[in-house]
This record gives C-alpha cells, sequence and structure tokens, in this order.
C-alpha cells in the first residue's frame, strides 16, 4: 500500500512538472545558436568576444556554442564552402572580403539587422556595402574582428634620414595632417621615396605575389589612378590609357622594390619589416604589434598613415569581414539578435580595444574611439590607421560585379599584371592581351 | 533436363538448403569478401561517393542552378591557363616520378649492399623524409628557399656566390618543387626497390658471374627483370599521387610566381574554392582521372599477364 501511494505520488509530480514545463524559463529557452567566427591572430581579442557573447547569450537564454575558425590554410573558407554545400553547419558564419556575395543564395537577408544598425551606427562605407550588398538586399552584417585597413606602415628614422621627409609631421596623431605635406605625398612622391631608401639599402617591402597583401595594395594604386580593368556593368576596360599608365608607373615602382617580391607572401613584408630592412610596407598594424614584442628598438620608429594620392584620389586597400546567416539556421531570431548587439557603439569599442586597435568597424560613426590615439610606442603610431578625410577605401577589382572581382582578386591577376610587365620581360600589349584572355574567362555565368 | 532439376528441388530433403547455406558461408571466398566488407564500404563512403560528387559537380554550372554536360571541360580547352597547368603538371609528375625512380633505384643498391648490421639503422634514416608530413617538411624548405632570408642563400653569401631566386624565378621556382617532392618520394621508391632486391635469388647472381656478367650485364639481365613487375607498380602509384600532389606546392610558391608552378591540385582549389567556382574546380582535378586510369589499366593488365606467364 505504501507504494502503492509512493509511485501515485511520483506520478503527479512528474506530471505536473510535466505540465509546467513550457511555463518554466530556463538556461536554453530561447533555443541554441552555433556561431563560427574569424579566430583572431590578436591574443586576448578573441576573450573579449567571448565575454560579449556569453553576455548576451545569459541575458537571451540562449545556449551559445562558439567556434574560432582560423583563416590559416583557408581553413575558413573551406568552412563556408562545405557548410554551403552542405546545408548544414553554423547558425552564424564569419565571411572575408567576397565570401558573402559569392553565397548569396545560401544566405538569410539581414536588412532588418542593417537598418537598426545604420540608425545607431551611421553611414555604412562604400567597400563595406559594395561586398555586402547585392541587388538592394544586405546579406551580411559588417563584422568588426578582422575588418582591416593595410595603409602604409614606415620607419620615422629611415624617412627622415633618407628621403628627408618627416612622417609624424605630415601626419601627425591627434591633430589633422599637415596640408601642404599631405597633398604632396602622391604615388609619384611614393615611387621617389622608394628609390631612395632602395638606394641607402632599405627598400620598400610591397610583394607582387599572389596572395592578398600584394593584391590589396596593387589594387589601391590602380584604383588611385583610376584603372578599371572590368567596369561596373562586367565590361573588359583593359586597354585604357589610365591601365596603360598604371602600368608604365608600377614598372618603375617595381624596380625599386626589396628583391624577389614576386615570390613573397603574405608574411614576407611583415618580416620585412620586423627584421630593420625595409623602409615601409603596407599593410594592418599586425606587423608593428609583432615588432613590438619581437624587435622594440623596430617597433618605436613605425608609423602607420594614409596612402600616397593618384589622379583619382587617395584609395587605402580595405578588407571587410561579415557575419553570414545561412537560411538552414534554426534559429534566425537569436542569430539577428546577436549580430545587433555585437554591432552596438559599446560592444565595437570594446572589440576594437580587445584588438589593440587592429579592426576597424565599418560604420563611419565608429571610427573615434580612443584607441588609436593610445596605442605606442611610439604614442599615436596608429591614430591615422582608421580612415579619414579625403580617403578612399576600397577592394582591389572593385567597381567590377562581385562574381567577377572576386576572381580577380583571389587569381592575383592585379600584381601579376604588373609582375609580368616589370619582371616577366613582357611588352606592355603582350602583359595586356594576357590580361584580356583571363578575363575573359572570368565572365562565365 | 529442366524437369529433372525442377524434381529434384521438390524433391530434396529439407535439411539441404540449410546445408547449401551453410557451406556457402564456409566458402573461402564468401568469408574474405564478408572480411574485407568493412574496408569496401569505407572505400565507398570515403572515395566513391566523393569522386561520384565531384563528376557530379563537374557537370553543373558556375551558380550550381543548371546542367550543363561536358561544358565545363569544353570551356577549360579553351582557356591557355588550363593548357599551362596541364603542362606544369606533367613536367611535374614525370621528372619528379623519373628522379625518385633513378635515386630509390641507386639507393637501394647502396643499403642492400651494406653489412647486415647496420642496414636497420641506415633503412630507417633514408625513410625519414617520407615518413614525416610533407605540408611540415615543405615549410623547413620554404624557410631554407626563402625569398629573403633563405639559408641557401646564406651560405652561398659566405662563398661569394650570388643569391639564387629560389621561388622568384619561374625555372627555380619549378626546381624547387620537385626537389621537395623528389626528397619526400624517393625513400618509397628505396624500400620497395630494396624488398624487391631481397626478393631475386642468389643463385641467379652466381649463375651470371659463372658467365661471366660485369655489374652492369647483372643489372640488366638478372636485377631490372626481376624487379621490372614492382617498378611498374611503383611508377605507377606514384605518378598518380604526384599529379594529384597540393601540399608541396601549395605550402612552397602557393602557385607562383605568376601561375609557373601551378599543378592540377592546386589550381584546383584557386578556381574552385578562392574564386567560388566549384564546378570548374571539380572539373580542372577530374580532368587527369581518364588519363591515369587508362595508363594504370594498361600497367596492371601487363603486370598481370607477366605474372600468369611465370
Amino acid at each position: 500500500m505504501r507504494e502503492l501511494q509512493s509511485g501515485r505520488r511520483r506520478f503527479m509530480t512528474i506530471a505536473a512538472g510535466l505540465a509546467a514545463a513550457p511555463y518554466v524559463r530556463t538556461s536554453r529557452a530561447a533555443g541554441t545558436l552555433n556561431i563560427g567566427v574569424w579566430d583572431h591572430w590578436v591574443p586576448g581579442a578573441n576573450a573579449v568576444f567571448t565575454g560579449l557573447c556569453n553576455e548576451w547569450a545569459a541575458r537571451e537564454k540562449v545556449e551559445l556554442k562558439i567556434d574560432f575558425i582560423t583563416t590559416q590554410g583557408n581553413k575558413l573558407m573551406l568552412t563556408i564552402a562545405s557548410e554551403a554545400q552542405a546545408g548544414a553547419g553554423h547558425d552564424v558564419l564569419a565571411m572575408p572580403t567576397f565570401w558573402a556575395t559569392g553565397h548569396e543564395r545560401h544566405l538569410e537577408p539581414v536588412d532588418d539587422v542593417m537598418a537598426t544598425l545604420i540608425k545607431q551606427n551611421g553611414k555604412v562605407v562604400d567597400v563595406v556595402e559594395y561586398l555586402g550588398r547585392q541587388d538592394g538586399r544586405w546579406l551580411a552584417v559588417p563584422a568588426t574582428p578582422g575588418s582591416q585597413i593595410k595603409p602604409p606602415c614606415g620607419r620615422i628614422d629611415l624617412f627622415k634620414k633618407h628621403v628627408g621627409l618627416d612622417l609624424t609631421k605630415m601626419y601627425p596623431a591627434g591633430h589633422a595632417p599637415d596640408a601642404s605635406l599631405a597633398d604632396r605625398w602622391t604615388w609619384d612622391t611614393f615611387a621617389t621615396a622608394a628609390e631612395k631608401c632602395r638606394q641607402a639599402g632599405h627598400p620598400f617591402g610591397l610583394g607582387l605575389g599572389q596572395t592578398t597583401d600584394s593584391t590589396d595594395w596593387v589594387g589601391a594604386l590602380f584604383a588611385a589612378y583610376g584603372a578599371e580593368l572590368v567596369d561596373a556593368k562586367g565590361e573588359i576596360r583593359v586597354r585604357t590609357d589610365a591601365v596603360r599608365e598604371v602600368l608604365e608607373f608600377a614598372k618603375r615602382l617595381a624596380h625599386a622594390l626589396a628583391p624577389d617580391v614576386s615570390a613573397w607572401d603574405d608574411a614576407s613584408n611583415n618580416k620585412w619589416l620586423i627584421s630593420g630592412k625595409g623602409a615601409l610596407i603596407m599593410n594592418p598594424p599586425s606587423a608593428w604589434a609583432v615588432a613590438k614584442r619581437d624587435a622594440p628598438k623596430v617597433a618605436e620608429q613605425l608609423w602607420t598613415f594614409p596612402s600616397p594620392k593618384g589622379p583619382k584620389g587617395r584609395v587605402q586597400p580595405g578588407l571587410p569581414f561579415y557575419w553570414g546567416i545561412w537560411k538552414f539556421s534554426r534559429n534566425k531570431a537569436a542569430a539577428k539578435s546577436l549580430l545587433t548587439y555585437l554591432s552596438l557603439r559599446p560592444q565595437v569599442e570594446k572589440l576594437v580595444n580587445g584588438s589593440g586597435g587592429f579592426d576597424i568597424p565599418g560604420f563611419s560613426g565608429l571610427r573615434d574611439f580612443g584607441i588609436w590615439s593610445r596605442e605606442g610606442p611610439p604614442k599615436g603610431t596608429l591614430y591615422n590607421y582608421p580612415p579619414r578625410s579625403d580617403q578612399i577605401v576600397a577592394i582591389a577589382a572593385a567597381p567590377a560585379p562581385t562574381a567577377i572581382a572576386n576572381q580577380i582578386y583571389a587569381q592575383g591577376t592585379l600584381p601579376k599584371m604588373v609582375a609580368r610587365y616589370a619582371f616577366g620581360g613582357e611588352s606592355l600589349a603582350r602583359t595586356l592581351d594576357r590580361t584580356e584572355s583571363e578575363l575573359e574567362g572570368m565572365m562565365r555565368t | 533436363m529442366s524437369v529433372i532439376a525442377h524434381a529434384d528441388r521438390i524433391q530434396a530433403p529439407p535439411g539441404a538448403a540449410v546445408r547449401r547455406r551453410k557451406s556457402f558461408l564456409r566458402r573461402r571466398s564468401t568469408v574474405a569478401f564478408f572480411m574485407a566488407l568493412p574496408l569496401i564500404l569505407i572505400v565507398a563512403l570515403l572515395v566513391l561517393y566523393p569522386a561520384s560528387y565531384a563528376v557530379y559537380l563537374s557537370t553543373l554550372n558556375k551558380t550550381m542552378e543548371r546542367f550543363v554536360g561536358f561544358g565545363n571541360f569544353l570551356f577549360l580547352f579553351k582557356r591557355d591557363s588550363f593548357w599551362m597547368v596541364v603542362e606544369q603538371s606533367v613536367i611535374f609528375a614525370v621528372t619528379a616520378v623519373l628522379f625518385k625512380a633513378v635515386i630509390g633505384l641507386v639507393v637501394a643498391h647502396f643499403v642492400h649492399n651494406l653489412p647486415a648490421k647496420g642496414q636497420r639503422k641506415w633503412r630507417g634514416m633514408l625513410l625519414v623524409p617520407w615518413v614525416i608530413p610533407p605540408a611540415m617538411s615543405t615549410l623547413a624548405w620554404l624557410w631554407l628557399f626563402d625569398p629573403s632570408y633563405s639559408a641557401f642563400n646564406w651560405i652561398f653569401a659566405h662563398f661569394g656566390i650570388d643569391p639564387v631566386p629560389w621561388l622568384g624565378n619561374p625555372y627555380w621556382a619549378r626546381f624547387a618543387v620537385i626537389l621537395v617532392n623528389v626528397w619526400v618520394g624517393a625513400p618509397f621508391f628505396m624500400i620497395m626497390y630494396l624488398a624487391a632486391l631481397k626478393s631475386v635469388p642468389d643463385q641467379l647472381y652466381e649463375a651470371a658471374e659463372i658467365d661471366g656478367a660485369n655489374w652492369f650485364q647483372k643489372l640488366w639481365y638478372v636485377t631490372l627483370p626481376m624487379m621490372r613487375n614492382i617498378i611498374s607498380i611503383t611508377v605507377l602509384f606514384s605518378l598518380i599521387v604526384t599529379f594529384a600532389n597540393f601540399d608541396i606546392v601549395r605550402v612552397l610558391t602557393n602557385g607562383g610566381p605568376l601561375d609557373q608552378t601551378q599543378v592540377f591540385a592546386t589550381w584546383a582549389f584557386r578556381l574552385g574554392i578562392e574564386s567560388n567556382d566549384i564546378p570548374l574546380g571539380a572539373s580542372v582535378s577530374l580532368f587527369m582521372f581518364p588519363v591515369l586510369a587508362f595508363a594504370a589499366i594498361f600497367i596492371l593488365r601487363d603486370i598481370n599477364r607477366r605474372g600468369n606467364e611465370a
């Protein structure tokens, strides 16, 4: 009889529990969310990101799982490609440069999120819109971690000694640039400075290989001369005066660079500067940050400042990162909530601080954080890292339709053109013929 | 006749079917099949399925929404860059396999003639390049060939020799990738040839010696004919693997300079993954499949025929 009573009580307890379950708010009440984000190279940056995500997850009662995926060995790109193929994987995945537009069909539009964020954070810069929005629809949310600019980073002492130019005077920290010096900071001046530094035994370290650092600076140079290989309508524009002019200039510049630049990868330029051999590279402040740890004497002399100006303006190479929500995600509402939270000013500032100023937010209203003035030595070395005033941020191969631009970018068409003409013994006509043939192959749909 | 057989089946005692099933299960071929079944399933899952999927992908258009049949292959045949990759892959694979075979044969002879006591140590040491994962060992080679800090050039500088653009000049870069591939792959040839050498009966050499054969005649008329099958299989296997090589080129040159070291696998990756054109990448990676399959059929048929003759 006691057994029977006990059984009845247990049944009643379980039944009551089950009946009340839908009304009990547990830590997983809003479901689970699985996100894959870029594994930041700056120590501690991932911890800041995790902290912010966990705060949001606790507040929203979402069970959150974060995977940090490196871009080393293209692991992030392979993950994107395989998840798109499989139709399964993370709910949210980080996507660099052309990867959001490349997977347009598989991504959940985020116009609602972007409307909120633009209202809060200001306009989105052009390059971020070019790579994140297609046919009037936002495909992904601009991510702060990983978004970067690749401006020149030069040696203050070597420029003073061999070029006669004070970088800290031309682009000081905390003040507007010296108008007269900045106006004279053109690609022509750049080539002259490169030649002087080469003669002094400290050539500029600009790669002409087939990795992104090479493509990015050559892309900025082409854009500064208004040289488009393919225009916004998808028409090939190789045989223009602008392309001929920029190739002639690039040939002159290439001979003033470090030897073997056509074999350089994305680590070569950093090593060149950190070793003390080079007077300038074009890169985010990663080289400076490593030098601060491994070669402090070199780091003390490094100054980041804007790109030189060309006939069509001062163009900075920019590489935005995005967070895309897959269409197959089972928790799109939570994904949108998290991405909105991570893109608001207080969170963005924490992320930028956590990256030591490496990350550049994609919204124009979020480029005034104190970190860039504080970082050093030398103090203010990163003040001019976020683009300001007359600078245009662009990605190589823009404004071509992104499906074509992606191929120009990935196949290193621009640095290959320069290397062929400068070092390959090809005539200008042959280089243009060959490039045109390559571009024709990129037009297939 | 069929009526008798039918009657026989009807009249068979009930235990006969059970006995037939037992005998079927006891057959050596049946047992062997069941024992190999897990492996067959794994191969089907990890090799046949991806291979078939790659074939399917190669028949789609760039956005993977439309069937284009052989359209991707026809497109590739019209591209200069594709034929450049074909040429480079052939140069890379044929040269590397040739050197691996020659070096493997020479080293196998040396090791075979070493005293038995120290031979195991040498065998172990010579296998090291083959045992280390190529992506890792190629990183070490990358440091030796580094455009700005090459260890080789550093040594050359001590002797007043100009630095060599190992990875900056197309010809030197091709030399570098072939050299590393030979370094990694030669031990495989060495160990296969060594096993073959050990299986050649000493009596044949003794007979040849009595007939007055010199070392070259012994090699030509005794050793090589006895090793023919192993040489064929090793060359075939290595040719397939070398044509599919990815890691060495990817780590060492990334296909550069100016795409002059691109091979099928690296070019397929560049088009398929990096340029977001998976069907075209799949087509590039499948291009050599019929050629190598054709070669494999002929080589294996030849080996089989010789086996039957023996």
